[in-house]
């Protein structure tokens, strides 16, 4: 079975919130929208969004980590929210895996977002319904777009190529690789959601530098040696 | 619902799409339009473009709410008869009042004194047609905002390496190992910049951040150097002194490729004390480096002609020359000067420890020198020396305005150059390298009027408004060395002032100093809020009045998009179109998009018509030019020559024949010539085809070392792009900044400083980097004000430009003042309180938030996130001006009094650079009584004729359609 | 979490709805074992009739709740999963039961239909009593498990929260049978007092043990699970909206501790011992209005213990939602 995801690197993100607008841009206008926003221009703007980038801060002065963690629905392999759901409006494609409303059914009790840890479902405070990342299903499924163009609109924008799409079940695929090679972890592994999309965490490149590379044979400074001879009184001179 | 997987977006409407280039910040990325019943649906990045090969910021996924936004104007308006100016009291005229009022105030301007009006842009991407226009006009008072962004940048690396960051050069990020990036937030070439560091770290690069604040970029970095804002030249300098003791710096290339061995006259008696010996030989007077110098030579152990063939010439070493003349290769001069800046000196300044600073040299020196990249490129350099591959040392370095924003920063700068030059980094794979049209002579060739009878009543003016000089005699000054241009660019106060000072331009103006102005007219540049500095004196300067009533400052005319808070002050506001309604022209006759490969430029195609009455500001200056009968704009018979901008880009040449014009791409009559050709009648079509860019890619031999590249040197003087195929050597040492210096010291024939000022030029104008502390530290008590007080700008907000923006302002609705807890600690106020920010020149009141990404002597905010209460469409109770707040009241735009002058600019003494970052401030609690509001606020701005209503509390948007509950 | 008054009204009414409804039975069946002094029919149909009252504004209330209330019957579908489906499906039964025991009792349908053991005459009041009953006890199990069957709310995630709902909404139901008895001046207000004052005990036992226990919670979830760094230094800088989100309203009571506490206690004393005073000092005074003032105080007291039990919930997902900068 596919199960479609997002790898996210955090070695990379830096975090600009390009994936969180242009997802915004895309649903709002697509299958999943309207993505309604509230006080647009005025006190407490707020609104419908999929993805959010959030900041960390790990350690302290000076070993301090800024950690940018964008977030959305991780279209869990055993998605507390479906189950909850009394209308059968939340549901897991069989065919993908990802993790959909169907807003026509949905009743808007919120009882999914209860039920989800990663708080990645919002309510639609016009419409009233649910709404939730779609892994921009009516994008990777059109093929009317071209094969570039299918993949979510976060991914596309991303400028640091943080987000991998793909299929987390096909061992060979991109998102597999970066899990296994990279050390890909889920979040709140405790609660046995087993989120679909991963994390790909920090790595460090250090340099070491030996006494040797600073003493070195090639030393231009030897090409500098401007002790000549002036005329001025050495020993040879004056002593045997 | 309908199954998604058979929706396609292709059935729900008619889908178009349209390709330009984006315009939410200045990098100027290709985007794709994509229009749903003529209606904009997406927006997202092109997949062919050079510049962000398809992807896209959260600023440029916002374009749709910039487009629909109801802060945008609409229609010309005139400040009503009656009226105070500010009250944004205005009534609705039509385009044929607004110009007949400009046409008549203007020509009458132009024909008694052509300086009573000023141009003065914001970051707006057309200044070759702005500073034409001016040029036209005879006015010099004109400029852009890079004096208040970052002319450092650019003026202490094109002093130095004929070349710059961002649109000039950067670092090739593809073959570096090392990557060392300083004082450089979220801002400038930002896309591609992500992209570059992201492959950087993805093959095992090396990437370390040297700035006081850990955000954007420097999160990624695998190592952080909490650094003191302003004390940048202080480790740069340490870490070249401990390249130079340890000798790990490029021998080789500095001999041939810099003026490290040449010999200069060192003898302090001598007129020509510190200029560099020259062979008594004939040279043509041109701008470029005559190459009649001396090296002294290993083998002959005497002076011997540069790059004699077979010549080794000393880099260290103090000589006397047959006529008696002592001399040394400038290198010894630098090491000289380097001797003081040891680690330990540096160590408290910078707060980086010694052994880090020493740890920083090691790595890029070794890096440089064991790790070399050698591609198999044959090429030719400017003595004829075939060389049979392209070397280079792979360590890269990126900076921008945290060294620029200083009144240090062009010596910090400059001693950037000379690190990066020392480790032989430049126009090599794996360093810096450059994008045409540079490397550029060092200076580039323009130079600004000498005098005031440069401006002539009904003529263009002689010069260009904005140059590069070279010595004292380029100087645009009156017979007392005093300044003709408003805002004393190229003055003795400022004399390498390359863009101007807009950040003075109202004050001076207001104060009537040097002289008052009628007219001044403002293109997106927000001068009464965040562009300026002292926002909230510069507000009263707009409405102050003379005895007799008129505004000191006449006649206001703003044209924006928006209704910023300048537009406020207007007298006559001009409705600017958006990005996706208008052509324009990324030139290379100003900032191009090139590529290190080679040039690049872009234009903007129109995917929507403009929104009400909108005009493109191109459009009004072809309009106002052809009015003004302007000679560019005007036939020989009098008539109009263009008919609108994009007429005028097509068939606009230099001069006639030249064959250079706005558009490098497709140029000559069929359009099969680049750079350089006929002016093309189908050229608009041909950028359209091929997604609004022009990208020509140089053959391989051409892309490196381009300084002494004589076929790529050549190349480019056919292609008109240079005036002379000589050699850019790399000025290691400055003679340019030691003729500014002798003649402040009275030992140069010709033009010398008002006395005021002679010190302080010959202070600053060292021919070798220096350090000194940033001029607010050396003129207030910075015990009382303990802390440096920095703005960023965040990734998804360019400035002001988007508070206006449903989805962005989402993001960032207000700021705070980020700040070490040890500063909370020892003020005794919490995370999240509201806390009083004080310079000597004022305060505001914000919130606090503690963090521990931020070096404790320096407080930050995020730029221009604080907005004036109903200001940019927003309702007067918006979160941007009850809880957000602007820095830059803080920030005095003058210094104090002091010897050297009054009123001068609070600005790097050698370019008035706005020097931002200088502010020093102490932070207290704010009292529990106090209104939980940001202070100071402002009268609200009305929402103006024309403006939409206000949308109402929901927005649900869905291609062009807003659903309203 | 945010306290939804929706739902604080929900199930505090079906609560004491239920609990009425219990009580009427539970008097039936003392009746007939002649513990107490048998009634009319009237009496046990006018007591149902007021439960139903109490159920159908719960229901009206829940609807509050929802977004999209025109397309609540979708809720039914999904029973063999959701919890929440299931209390839709039992309410309108449990209401049905309600109605037909008042209806039974209204009608006078108390011919015997058949005879258990010796002496037990089972009609029709009886049988729909003892299957509204179970239905009941379902219902308060079907609401309770929405709470406690949410493994991430450690808090509710517990068969106390079962209890509570089970002993706090039988103990308001009794309380409510008392005040109803005492209104029209019957004599069971005793009884119905005594066994209120039973389930009071019970229910404020249970929730003591359910805060001594929500106070040691070892959370499963930190900061460090929720973003993957293990570090012991680690804080939200920003949260990537400056003006709230459906996470921020919906997951924090935005109440400072200090009134988090003040609502504990009152729900603590308004819950336990002001009505078992109260109701006390009705038996000595035989006053007929404090049993219902024991009611109305008590009632109140369970909103606060509903509102506590919400902000009490500290919501996994919280941990995003820390700081806004």
């Amino acid at each position: 079975m596919t199960q479609l995801a997002l790898v996210i690197d955090l070695n990379v993100c830096v975090g600009c919130h390009a994936c969180v607008t242009s997802c915004k841009e895309w649903n709002t206008s697509g299958w999943a929208g309207p993505m309604v926003d509230q006080n647009p221009y005025d006190a407490s703007p707020t609104g419908t969004f999929f993805n959010r980038v959030q900041t960390f801060e790990v350690g302290t002065f000076p070993n301090t980590e800024t950690v940018h963690f964008p977030k959305s629905c991780l279209h869990c392999e055993e998605p507390p929210c479906v189950p909850v759901c009394p209308t059968g409006a939340s549901y897991k494609r069989p065919d993908n895996g990802v993790v959909l409303v169907d807003y026509d059914k949905c009743i808007g009790c919120k009882y999914c977002s209860w039920a989800c840890p990663y708080g990645a479902r919002e309510v639609d405070e016009e419409q009233k319904v649910m709404k939730k990342c779609t892994l921009c299903i009516d994008r990777i499924t059109d093929p009317k777009l071209s094969e570039r163009d299918r993949k979510p609109s976060c991914v596309l924008a991303c400028p640091s190529s943080a987000r991998l799409f793909g299929d987390v079940h096909d061992p060979d695929s991109e998102v597999s690789i970066a899990i296994r090679e990279r050390g890909g972890y889920q979040l709140m592994p405790e609660w046995g959601t087993k989120p679909a999309n991963h994390y790909l965490p920090r790595q460090k490149t250090q340099m070491h530098i030996d006494q040797d590379e600073l003493t070195r044979v090639d030393n231009p400074l030897r090409k500098e040696d401007l002790t000549t001879y002036t005329g001025e009184e050495t020993l040879d001179d004056v002593a045997w | 619902m309908q199954d998604p997987v058979s929706h396609s977006d292709s059935n729900v409407g008619r889908v178009e799409v349209k390709e330009t280039t984006c315009y939410m910040c200045a990098c100027r990325c290709g985007i794709r339009v994509h229009l749903r019943d003529g209606e904009v649906r997406y927006i997202d990045g092109n997949p062919n473009h050079p510049l962000n090969k398809g992807v896209i910021c959260a600023k440029g996924s916002s374009g749709i709410m910039k487009q629909y936004s109801p802060g945008r104007l609409t229609k010309p308006l005139r400040r009503k008869a009656g009226a105070e100016r500010g009250e944004s009291a205005f009534e609705v005229i039509s385009w044929d009042e607004a110009f007949q009022m400009l046409e008549e105030r203007l020509s009458k301007l132009r024909a008694e004194d052509p300086k009573k009006f000023a141009l003065f842009t914001g970051r707006d991407q057309m200044q070759a047609l702005t500073g034409m226009f001016a040029k036209q006009f005879g006015t010099p008072n004109y400029a852009a905002h890079g004096g208040f962004c970052s002319v450092n940048m650019a003026a202490g690396l094109i002093y130095t390496i004929g070349g710059s960051f961002w649109e000039f050069g950067g670092p090739d990020l593809e073959r570096a190992k090392l990557f060392v990036m300083i004082g450089t937030a979220e801002d400038h070439h930002s896309n591609p910049l992500k992209i570059a560091i992201s492959e950087f770290k993805r093959r095992g690069g090396r990437f370390i951040s040297i700035n006081p604040i850990r955000t954007g970029y420097s999160a990624i970095a695998d190592e952080w150097v909490p650094i003191k804002p302003g004390t940048d030249g202080a480790l740069i300098l340490a870490i070249t002194h401990e390249i130079l003791k340890l000798g790990l710096f490029d021998r080789e290339f500095l001999v041939q490729y810099t003026n490290a061995a040449e010999l200069v006259v060192d003898d302090p008696s001598r007129p020509d004390h510190g200029l560099f010996y020259r062979a008594e030989m004939h040279v043509e007077e041109g701008c470029f480096d005559p190459q009649n110098k001396l090296w002294w030579d290993r083998d002959i152990d005497g002076p011997i002609s540069t790059h004699t063939p077979g010549a080794d010439p000393r880099l260290m070493g103090s000589y006397t020359l047959e006529d008696g003349t002592p001399v040394k290769p400038s290198f010894q001069l630098l090491k000289e000067r380097l001797e003081q800046y040891t680690p330990e000196w540096a160590a408290p300044i910078t707060g980086i420890p010694a052994e880090t600073i020493r740890r920083l040299a090691h790595e890029m020196g070794v890096m440089a020198r064991d790790q070399k990249i050698e591609l198999p490129i044959k090429w030719t350099d400017c003595w004829d020396n075939e060389h049979e591959s392209v070397t280079g040392n792979p360590v890269a370095f990126h900076a921008m305005r945290g060294l620029a924003a200083h009144s240090n920063g062009f010596q910090s700068i400059r001693a950037l150059g000379i690190l990066m030059t020392v480790l032989g980094t430049i126009d090599r794979p794996g360093g810096f390298r450059h994008k045409a049209p540079y490397p550029r002579p060092i200076p580039p060739c323009p130079k600004p009027p000498h005098g005031p009878e440069a401006v002539q009543p009904n003529t263009p003016l002689d010069g260009l408004p904005l140059g590069w000089p070279a010595k004292p005699e380029d100087l645009f000054v009156d017979a007392e060395g005093e300044a003709v241009r408003i805002d004393k660019a190229f003055s003795w106060e400022y004399p390498l002032s390359v863009h101007g000072l807009m950040h003075n331009v109202i004050t001076n103006a207001w104060r009537g100093d040097p002289y008052p102005i009628d007219t001044l007219l403002l293109f997106m540049a927000n001068m009464a809020w965040n562009s300026s500095m002292n926002t909230g004196e510069v507000r009263k300067m707009l409405v102050d009045k003379n005895p007799d009533g008129e505004y000191k400052i006449p006649f206001l005319v703003v044209c924006d998009t928006f209704a910023s808070e300048t537009v406020a002050f207007a007298d006559l506001v001009l409705p600017d179109t958006s990005y996706l309604e208008r052509h324009d022209a990324l030139s290379m006759l100003d900032r191009p998009i090139s590529e290190f490969d080679g040039p690049v430029d872009a234009v903007r195609i129109p995917v929507l018509p403009p929104k009400g009455e909108c005009k493109p500001f191109q459009d009004v200056l072809i309009e106002l030019g052809s009015r003004l009968k302007l000679p560019a704009f005007t036939k020989e018979d009098g008539t109009r020559k263009y008919r609108d901008y994009p007429d005028f880009i097509v068939n606009y040449e230099t001069s006639p024949g030249s064959g250079i014009g706005f558009l490098a791409g497709w140029r000559g009559k069929s359009g099969d010539q680049v750079l350089k050709g006929e002016p093309n009648p189908r050229q608009w079509e041909m950028y359209a085809k091929n997604g609004s860019f022009f990208h020509h890619e140089l053959p391989r031999n051409y892309q490196y070392m381009r300084n002494w590249n004589k076929g790529y040197l050549h190349w480019a003087r056919a292609h008109g792009m240079v005036r002379y195929a000589e050699p850019i050597t790399l000025h290691l040492y400055s003679e340019i900044l030691q003729r500014f210096r002798l003649a402040a010291q009275g030992k140069r024939p010709g033009r010398q400083p008002p006395d005021r000022l002679r010190k302080r030029v010959e202070t600053y104008f060292d021919p070798l980097p220096f350090y000194f502390d940033p001029l607010e530290d050396q003129m207030v008590d910075t015990r009382r004000y303990p802390l440096n007080a920095l703005t960023q700008r965040p990734m998804a907000m360019y400035h002001s430009w988007d508070s206006q923006n449903a989805w962005l302002r989402q993001i960032h609705s207000h700021n705070y003042l980020f700040l070490s807890p040890s500063v909370g600690i020892e003020n005794g106020f919490k995370d999240g309180d509201w806390v009083w920010v004080e310079s000597t020149h004022g305060k505001v009141r914000c919130m606090c938030r503690f963090s521990e990404a931020v070096e404790p002597g320096t407080v930050w905010t995020w730029n221009a996130i604080g907005k004036a209460s109903g200001a940019w469409g927003l309702s007067a109770d918006a979160d941007e001006s009850r809880k957000g707040f602007l820095l830059n009241h803080l920030i005095a735009e003058e210094l104090p009094a002091h010897d050297a002058g009054e009123h001068l600019s609070n600005a790097d003494p050698v370019t008035g650079q706005a020097a931002w970052f200088d502010v020093r401030v102490r932070v207290y609690k704010a009292d529990d009584k106090e209104p939980k509001m940001t202070s100071p606020q402002f009268k609200a701005m009305p929402r103006l004729p024309g403006q939409e209503k206000k949308r109402g509390k929901w927005q649900a948007y869905v291609a062009g359609v807003i659903g309203k509950k | 979490m945010h306290p939804a008054f929706s739902v604080i009204f929900l199930t505090t009414l079906i609560g004491a709805g239920q609990g009425l409804y219990l009580a009427m039975v539970t008097g039936q069946l003392y009746a007939i074992a002649q513990f107490v002094e048998a009634q009319k029919d009237q009496f046990y149909a006018i007591g149902s009739l007021v439960a139903l009252v109490f159920l159908i504004a719960g229901l009206v209330a829940s609807f509050f709740h929802l977004g999209r209330p025109e397309r609540a019957w979708r809720a039914a579908s999904k029973w063999r999963t959701s919890w929440l489906s299931r209390e839709v499906i039992i309410l309108p039964i449990v209401m049905a039961l309600v109605f037909a025991y008042a209806a039974a009792h209204w009608m006078g349908w108390t011919n015997p239909l058949f005879q258990l053991g010796a002496s037990l005459q089972v009609d029709v009041t009886l049988l729909l009593g003892i299957v509204g009953t179970l239905a009941s006890l379902a219902l308060f199990v079907c609401t309770a498990m929405i709470y406690a069957g949410v493994k991430f709310l450690q808090e509710w995630h517990t068969p106390l929260t079962v209890t509570n709902f089970i002993f706090f909404g039988a103990a308001s139901g009794f309380m409510l049978a008392a005040a109803y008895s005492a209104y029209i001046g019957n004599p069971l207000v005793t009884f119905f007092g005594t066994w209120a004052v039973i389930l009071t005990f019970v229910g404020i036992g249970s929730r003591l043990m359910h805060l001594r226990r929500n106070g040691r919670i070892k959370r499963k979830s930190t900061v460090q699970t929720a973003i993957g760094v293990r570090h012991n230094a680690l804080v939200q800088r920003s949260q990537g909206a400056m003006g709230g989100s459906f996470n921020t309203r919906e997951f924090f009571h935005g109440q400072s501790d200090r009134v988090v506490d003040m609502v504990r206690y009152a729900f603590l004393i308004l819950v336990f011992p002001l009505p078992v005073l109260l109701i006390g000092a009705a038996h000595v005074t035989e006053s007929p209005n404090l049993p219902i003032l024991a009611f109305l105080v008590q009632f109140v007291g369970l909103m606060a213990e509903r509102w506590s039990f919400f902000a009490e919930a500290k919501h996994p997902q919280n941990l995003y939602y820390q700081s806004v900068a």
